[in-house]
């Protein structure tokens, strides 16, 4: 017990680390930052965060990215709910490559995508709307939902859809009445990976914005090339980036481990 | 499993299809129709046959030579990230605690950097570790060990690798938990009154409960490694030199900043299929190993 202790104390530790750093230096003056390695601030500051929530440049980075974010995990589950009841409940022509199929386009880099997305977002108009950024994270987003949901709906005995017919449910009816609610915690899971894939993703998100709905995480990487460094100004927005993650894990903290139990993540 | 045959089902997933279609074939069409083309500028496009690919997979060409150097690069960083990540996540998946407050707190804090995005990740290595005003660089230099990540290579990748590690070792390690919490507790208490040892236990009940989640973590830390951009990218810039240049990183260059299409398309091509190939493999390990446990 104690050896277990030890491991898991010096690898939160090791996590948390660089983390406090990162906090530690949001709390600082520029001036105290480059002088010399403080491992508090002593000099106590909120002036980079207030800068922050005062200056549209930087919030409208925080609004962009929630945007896109809400509206591809929006998205991804609601495509997702029907094709991953297909999967859980029936088999058809096709269905375990298809299957594969969708699973590999959750493995597929990024990387390549970035210039044609840019090709495509542009043709058809899309481009620099939170909309492109939603589509695209759709890719791989979309075969993720799909893979958990059957995890959850296959868990829910075929019974109670056979009982539901005979009562004379439609089929509509039905699973928006009776089966939905049923796996509401497996959507809730979804919900959870969905939001943080597309909330992590920049290479995409930022190939396909350039003024008007520039994620946050870009409008960092930006503003440092430009105004030479500003290191606690950009602490300080690395820290911000960490709160809605942090915000969302502590609502979901006891359906995390259900969703990783099903070995779908 | 008797599922009953119903071809009704796939009105159901025609609008996966249809979105998945639309951002996955669309934009790959265009890549193979780069591929077999070259370019002089002034959007005139020339008939190149398979000859991108020939430069690529020959690697005493310049072209060649690059992606096979960024090829090998990736493929030993992959293993280093899956030698080190996973033992590390099943120890700290036997220390988590099993009951009581400490289950939910220590899952919040282990799941905490999952939840950064990368080139944040990015940015907290690349100040953490920078020997003026980063602890870890800091601390290094002092104890009297060289340590520069810009300027020397292995620096890089030592930099790279703890930084994947502290990004990523909490997945391997969730999955390995959630393993375990699905064994019941009368199979410790039987180990337990056979007076089986430590060892003997993880051996015999805990890894073979884990062998599947494990699958999934090595096959998602493999993939996620072996196309990883945003944080060396961010953190040394491929740099020094070539020294930390992956297979993103050199295709993001050739496409998106010397316009090279014919180039940059057949390389994503090759990496693609690469891929494809590898999650094969998984899935067919997979679901061989599900059919065998029903």
């Amino acid at each position: 017990m104690l050896r277990a202790r030890i491991v898991l104390g010096l690898y939160i530790g090791f996590l948390l680390l660089p983390i406090y750093w990162l906090v530690n230096m949001s709390l600082k003056t520029n001036s105290e930052i480059v002088s010399g390695l403080t491992l508090w601030p002593h000099t106590l500051t909120f002036e980079n965060y207030t800068k922050i929530f005062t200056d549209p440049s930087w919030y409208s980075g925080y609004i962009n990215s929630l945007q896109y974010v809400a509206l591809n995990t929006v998205l991804s589950i609601a495509l997702a709910l029907p094709a991953a009841y297909a999967f859980s409940r029936y088999r058809f022509v096709g269905d375990k490559h298809l299957f594969f199929w969708l699973l590999s386009n959750r493995m597929a880099p990024p990387a390549v995508f970035a210039l044609p997305f840019f090709n495509l977002y542009s043709a058809i108009g899309l481009f620099d709307t939170p909309f492109a950024v939603a589509l695209a994270h759709c890719l791989f987003n979309v075969p993720l939902a799909v893979w958990i949901l059957e995890g959850f709906m296959s868990g829910v005995p075929r019974e109670i859809d056979e009982t539901a017919y005979l009562d004379g449910y439609g089929f509509p009816h039905f699973f928006v009445k009776i089966f939905t609610p049923l796996v509401a915690s497996g959507i809730g899971v979804t919900a959870f990976f969905c939001f943080m894939f597309s909330w992590v993703e920049l290479l995409l998100a930022r190939t396909l914005t350039s003024v008007d709905t520039k994620p946050i995480a870009a409008t960092m990487t930006r503003t440092v090339s430009a105004a030479g460094m500003d290191w606690g100004l950009l602490a300080a927005a690395g820290v911000l980036t960490i709160v809605p993650g942090a915000l969302v894990i502590w609502f979901v903290r006891n359906y995390i481990a259900k969703g990783f139990a099903l070995g779908r993540v | 499993m008797d599922k009953p045959v119903n071809q009704g089902a796939w009105l159901l997933v025609l609008p996966v299809l249809l979105i998945v279609a639309f951002s996955a074939i669309v934009p790959l069409m265009t890549v193979v129709n780069y591929s077999v083309q070259d370019t002089f500028g002034n959007n005139q496009f020339f008939w190149n046959g398979i000859g991108w690919y020939q430069e690529l997979l020959d690697p005493s060409t310049d072209l060649g030579g690059r992606f096979f150097d960024a090829l090998w690069r990736n493929l030993l960083f992959s293993f280093l990230i899956l030698a080190i990540e996973v033992p590390l996540g099943i120890a700290v998946a036997l220390s988590m605690p099993r009951q009581g407050w400490r289950v939910a707190a220590t899952l919040v804090v282990l799941a905490l950097p999952l939840l950064i995005p990368w080139n944040v990740v990015g940015t907290i290595w690349q100040i953490f570790a920078r020997e003026d005003i980063g602890l870890l660089g800091w601390v290094v230099n002092h104890l009297g060990i060289p340590y520069n990540y810009t300027a020397d290579p292995l620096s890089a990748w030592v930099t790279i690798v703890t930084m994947d590690v502290w990004h990523w070792t909490s997945l391997v390690a969730l999955l390995c938990y959630a393993g375990l919490r699905s064994i019941p507790d009368a199979f410790y208490q039987a180990a337990r009154i056979d007076g089986a040892s430590r060892w003997a236990i993880f051996r015999n009940i805990q890894l073979p409960k884990m062998r599947r989640v494990l699958l999934i973590a090595v096959l998602l830390r493999f993939m996620d490694s072996f196309m990883i951009y945003t944080e060396p990218f961010v953190v040394t810039g491929g740099g020094p030199g070539n020294s930390t240049t992956f297979v993103s990183i050199d295709l993001v260059k050739l496409a998106l900043g010397q316009f090279d299409l014919g180039k940059a398309a057949a390389l994503s091509i090759v990496y693609n299929l690469i891929i494809l190939a590898v999650c094969w493999v998984f899935y067919t390990v997979m679901t061989r190993m599900d059919s065998g446990r029903s």
